[in-house]
């Protein structure tokens, strides 16, 4: 079937999806709506996400962006105000199923936040976190084990080189740019499958932004990523598919390079044009 | 064009003014610690002598030392920890890491609060209620301990709470994202950050617990008991209740003695402020967000 298609108008996809049942995608949502009491932060957002692509995910402040994210690792019912309705599947599973771990959904899914957030412990502590919260702690890996396992994440964001000879040391004396590549390091030991970026470069400065972006095309393939921006330059160069969204509602879904050379909708245009600031 | 205006003259001569009245009020506050010092200094020095300090009292408490009265405090403070601070600690994590925002926990909170606020004399008169009588224990180190623990509890939950919830909650987040239980969060990220603070309030309220009278005199403590306690079922003396008998109950107590005990007192309560500073400064040094 077509592709394109199925990626420009989404309600139609998610009937089209459930009958191709082995899908393409990553993350689906089906008529998703989220509340904050009373006030509605999305309205029946149905999305196909692909496996292993960048998708951007654009709009302007308060579109519900955040919102969104949020929601697909299940970090918004911590607030106890919040409703959810519709579902979730992340590689066919409904992640708000009876049986679901909300551990193993984090595991799976790992997020980064727009400010670096590491722990006020070693970098290599930092790294190894995860696989000490997910791992039995009686299981003690053999150490240069461990060291391969700090290098390899480290190596994937392109920080090895710079703090190979200080893992010892804090990692909130890091630069921003440093902090934010570690907090994406950490979540790759325990080998998640999606991740979720918040706005991840909006800290950090033009070398920095580029840097990390960077280091997301070296990832790009192992993991499906979903990075949430403001930078429509940004977008239109990191990114492999665009979410457009407006007022908790999803306006279009296209290609990146389709999305800003001829979109669909008016309201994308304006935005793109930064008519909307 | 960068010339004072009148107002800004007048503004400036107006902070001038309030600066040094309030430096004024500050050098208030700080001359009685200096007069009670300096008083003691003067006239419980001379008491001061190594059989002052490991004697027993003899004469009718007019002569002699302190020492099962320094025993005793140290007794009734250990044992009041061993309950106030696992308890304390506990209640506090519960309180500012799991408890969910709502009345029950409102209902908690102000009980602590009003807790605080019972007078010491209160609490002693519980503490007979409870420990000495119902539970049995009779006049005892357990029953004046406990009688101390309850007292102090607010003020180490307090505390607690407070470091707990210094430490920034970004980091809990960036921990429950990864998938790590409460628990796990609080182990490896909010307590390592939260020790300190902890700790500095548990011996600041060591401090203030080990000069308490009221609490001790109808639960535990004893007026003369020249013996060193055994087990938490003995009577005991104690440093502060020694004092109030020396200064008010005995007469032809020389006037050294007294303020020698009083000196003492305020020297385990400064050896254990200062301790308690070390060990902040000492925990912080390492710790850097
Ligand atoms: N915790 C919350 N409680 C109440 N309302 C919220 C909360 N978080 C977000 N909202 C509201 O939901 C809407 C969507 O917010 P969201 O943070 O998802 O937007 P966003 O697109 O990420 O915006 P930004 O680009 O500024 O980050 C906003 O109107 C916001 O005010
Ligand atoms: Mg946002």
């Amino acid at each position: 079937m077509d592709r394109q298609a199925v990626i420009r108008d989404a309600k139609h996809s998610a009937e089209a999806q459930q009958s191709s049942a082995t899908s393409q995608y990553a993350i689906v949502t089906q008529d998703l709506n989220v509340w904050y009491g009373d006030f509605q932060a999305l309205y029946d957002v149905t999305l196909n996400i692909k496996k292993d692509i960048i998708t951007s995910l654009i709009g302007p402040s308060g579109c519900g962006k955040s919102t969104f994210l949020r929601s697909i690792n299940r970090i918004n019912e911590r607030l106890s105000y919040v409703r959810i309705d519709g579902s979730i599947t992340v590689y066919d599973h409904n992640i708000y199923g009876d049986h679901v771990e909300l551990a193993q959904v984090r595991k799976q899914i790992g997020m980064v936040f727009q400010r670096p957030n590491p722990l006020p412990i070693s970098i290599r502590d930092n790294v190894l976190f995860g696989l000490s919260i997910h791992s039995e702690s009686r299981k003690k890996l053999p150490r240069n084990e461990v060291d391969d396992i700090v290098e390899q994440a480290l190596q994937q964001v392109l920080l090895w080189h710079t703090v190979k000879d200080r893992l010892g040391r804090k990692a909130t004396e890091l630069s921003l740019e440093e902090q934010q590549k570690l907090c994406i390091a950490r979540l790759l030991p325990i080998k998640p499958t999606i991740l979720l970026m918040d706005e991840p470069c909006s800290a950090l400065d033009a070398k920095g932004t580029e840097a990390v972006e960077e280091l997301l095309w070296g990832l790009r393939g192992r993991y499906t990523i979903v990075i949430v921006t403001h930078n429509m330059a940004q977008a239109r160069r990191a990114s492999d598919e665009c979410i457009f969204m407006l007022m908790g509602k999803v306006i279009e879904h296209t290609p990146t390079a389709e999305m800003f050379v001829t979109p669909a909708h008016k309201e994308t245009a304006d935005y793109i044009e930064g008519r909307y600031g | 064009m960068f010339a004072a205006s009148g107002l800004n003259s007048r503004n400036n001569r107006r902070q001038a003014l309030i600066r040094i009245l309030f430096m004024l009020m500050t050098g208030l506050l700080i001359l009685p610690v200096l007069i009670i010092l300096t008083t003691l200094l003067y006239k419980g020095g001379p008491a001061i002598s190594f059989e002052f300090l490991f004697g027993n009292p003899t004469n009718g408490m007019t002569e002699g030392g302190i020492f099962p009265a320094l025993v005793g405090t140290i007794w009734l403070v250990a044992v009041a920890l061993l309950f106030s601070v696992p308890l304390g600690v506990a209640a506090a994590i519960y309180l500012s890491e799991f408890a969910a925002e709502n009345w029950f926990t409102r209902a908690i909170n102000l009980a602590i609060i009003n807790l605080a606020g019972v007078p010491s004399i209160v609490h002693a008169l519980f503490g007979v209620g409870a420990f000495v009588l119902f539970m049995d224990f009779g006049t005892s180190i357990l029953a004046a301990s406990l009688t101390l623990a309850i007292m102090t509890l607010p003020v180490v939950i307090v505390a607690t709470r407070e470091s707990l919830q210094a430490v920034p909650y970004a980091f809990r987040e960036a921990c429950w994202n990864m998938g790590a239980t409460r628990w796990q969060t609080i182990r490896r990220v909010v307590l390592p950050n939260a020790v300190s603070g902890i700790l500095t309030g548990v011996i600041l309220e060591v401090s203030r617990t080990a000069g308490e009278t009221a609490p001790i005199m109808f639960t535990g403590a004893a007026f003369f008991l020249p013996f060193l306690p055994e087990s938490v079922f003995d009577q005991t003396m104690a440093m502060s209740l020694h004092l109030f008998v020396i200064s008010t109950q005995v007469p032809g107590v020389p006037d050294e003695l007294p303020f020698g005990v009083a000196l003492v007192l305020i020297a385990m309560v400064l050896i254990m402020n200062s301790f308690s500073i070390a060990l902040r400064i000492y925990l912080r040094v390492n710790k850097k967000w």
